[in-house]
């Protein structure tokens, strides 16, 4: 890999880990959504979050390996 | 739960048992180039996976048949303490997105089939190089040993009893290995997918509707853990780290095991790993929701004494047969193909890391392709054996330190990727303290997966594999210093 993403680009892959280690950002049971505690659909939604951070990431790597 | 056998769900299970019998051996031509006879062909499908099997055969592998009858048991008897698999799924793919594509690269360019390989290339040292195989191989057999544990509750719930139903499953997994390498599972893993998202969306598609909705369901489970005073729906003050500390552990092991880089060295390039990265993160969503069965299995008033008997009882409770035989069936091609892969990565262990290393440092090609097959075959009558022999918790115990083990090899393997600091003895040394310690900490527990240490006045419990790494890392570190200091001193003159 010649250009690299800039280094701070590399940081937003930091972003799930923080977000979903950091258990008091999230363990309550409100607000519910369709029927499922704050609990569970924050971490199921961080499932799109991360594939989209990631892409991010990968659309600034240049892909000729 | 049921134990009549019924005729539906039966022949619903043979007859997918029997396609994807037919896909494994056919597998053996498929996408051929070269001479099966090479370790290369065999045992990484000849390096040229694309996007899309990538996707299925690490989604197939990674999210095995223990995980789809695991998760929703532990979520019924515990709770939101068992969604722990959900951020660990999650945080492995930056991870994975990071560092597998230069771990790929490494592997392309210096033809290495196995992790062990790869640390040797690095570092030349022998004792490294056997240390990262052997936890490999030790880690391995547990983790099949599971997956036929899995296929046996599938087995119960059709009302099939006995040792012969596990034996047959066994030697369909056998010969297709044996004959088509990693091409068996790959193949295999797109109808044993397809099938479990089928299977998995149908149920939390149409179970809640039976149940009165999610909103039921989560009530139901919170009524069922209050009655039992203990659970609940979110975690208790105490579990709080556990639970974090037990998805970073389990995220950073998770790409150490042989069967996920497996998965990886037969990658076409390293772009497909990074789109992976991308991917594989729909089959958690899958997981998440699977989780869930174990709530509405509360919903469904199943009071259950094993708790592994939850997916199944569900499946029977409210499905028509039909749909039941084709659920377990998913379930039982499920752990063929993870079991297939972890053999051949332990096989190929095996082969490159004692059999070329120490018995024939001049085998053939030809000779590699032949003593992986056989310590495949080895392998699976080992773990076979285990699944009958021994109770299921001591594979459950001894999966808990295979965990443990594997990650004491993330050092060795990663971090060379990053930096040119660490030198071979720091490493192994660090790898011995992890192992050694981490095995002390975790029989002296009592065979659990938290270690409550002291800071000054409060405790805290943490996952013991951290700790056990903690540990790894810090002996590496040190005795890195010492080498480097005596090292850099100057030689006394004469």
């Amino acid at each position: 890999m010649s250009d690299r993403p800039p280094r701070l680009a590399w940081l937003l892959l930091l972003l799930p880990f923080a977000g979903l280690l950091w258990v008091p950002f999230y363990n309550f049971l409100t607000p519910d959504v369709w029927g499922f505690p704050f609990f569970y659909w924050y971490q199921l939604a961080w499932v799109p979050i991360t594939s989209f951070v990631t892409w991010l990431v990968y659309r600034r790597l240049r892909h000729d390996d | 739960m049921t134990t009549e056998v019924d005729g539906t769900a039966l022949a619903i299970f043979i007859a997918c048992f029997i396609l994807v019998t037919v896909m494994g051996l056919m597998a053996a031509r498929w996408k051929r180039a070269g001479s099966m006879a090479k370790l290369d062909e065999w045992g990484l499908g000849g390096r040229q996976f694309g996007t899309w099997i990538t996707w299925f055969l690490v989604g197939g592998d990674f999210y095995t048949a223990y995980t789809v009858i695991a998760v929703p048991a532990l979520v019924y008897a515990v709770g939101a303490y068992g969604f722990f698999a959900l951020p660990y799924t999650i945080i492995v793919y930056p991870f994975v997105f990071a560092v597998m594509p230069l771990l790929w690269h490494v592997a392309k360019k210096n033809g290495y089939v196995t992790a062990a390989d790869v640390v040797h290339g690095r570092y030349g040292s022998r004792a490294l190089e056997l240390a990262v195989a052997t936890t490999g191989v030790l880690a391995t057999m547990p983790y099949i040993a599971l997956q036929l544990i899995g296929m046996a509750a599938v087995f119960k719930a059709l009302g099939l009893h006995g040792e012969l139903p596990l034996l047959t499953a066994f030697i369909v997994l056998a010969v297709y290995d044996y004959s088509s390498g990693l091409r068996g599972p790959a193949l295999i893993a797109f109808v044993k997918d397809t099938m479990i998202y089928i299977a998995v969306f149908a149920a939390i598609a149409l179970i809640p509707g039976r149940l009165g909705g999610y909103a039921a369901v989560f009530h139901a489970a919170d009524a069922a853990f209050q009655a039992k005073g203990a659970g609940g729906l979110v975690l208790a003050q105490s579990q709080m780290i556990p639970y974090a500390t037990l998805a970073l552990g389990s995220a950073l092991a998770a790409f150490m095991y042989p069967h996920t880089l497996t998965g990886v060295f037969a990658s076409a390039s390293a772009n497909t790993i990074r789109k992976n990265a991308l991917l594989l993160p729909a089959y958690t969503i899958m997981l998440g929701l699977l989780a869930l069965l174990g709530y509405m299995a509360h919903a469904a008033g199943l009071k259950l004494s094993d708790p592994n008997d939850v997916v199944p009882a569900l499946f029977n409770a409210l499905f028509p047969s039909w749909f039941a035989g084709f659920a377990f069936a998913a379930i039982a091609i499920g752990a063929l193909v993870p079991a297939a892969v972890m053999s051949i990565g332990a096989a190929n262990l095996f082969t490159r890391n004692f059999w070329k290393a120490y018995v024939n440092p001049d085998v053939t090609p030809a000779g590699e392709a032949r003593v992986a097959k056989l310590t495949s075959l080895a392998v699976k009558i080992g773990a076979l054996l285990a699944t009958i022999y021994l109770p299921t918790q001591f594979a459950l115990y001894l999966q808990l330190l295979g965990g443990l083990w594997i990650l004491q090899t993330f050092p060795a393997l990663v971090f060379g990727l990053f930096v040119d600091w660490f030198t071979a003895p720091a490493l192994f040394l660090g790898w011995a303290a992890g192992f050694l310690s981490g095995t002390w900490m975790a029989w002296s527990d009592g065979l659990k997966p938290l270690h409550t240490i002291g800071f000054g006045g409060t405790k805290v419990s943490l996952y013991v594999g951290l700790v056990a790494l903690a540990i790894n890392v810090v002996v590496a570190v040190v005795v890195n210093l010492a080498v480097k200091s005596q090292v850099a001193q100057p030689q006394p003159s004469r």
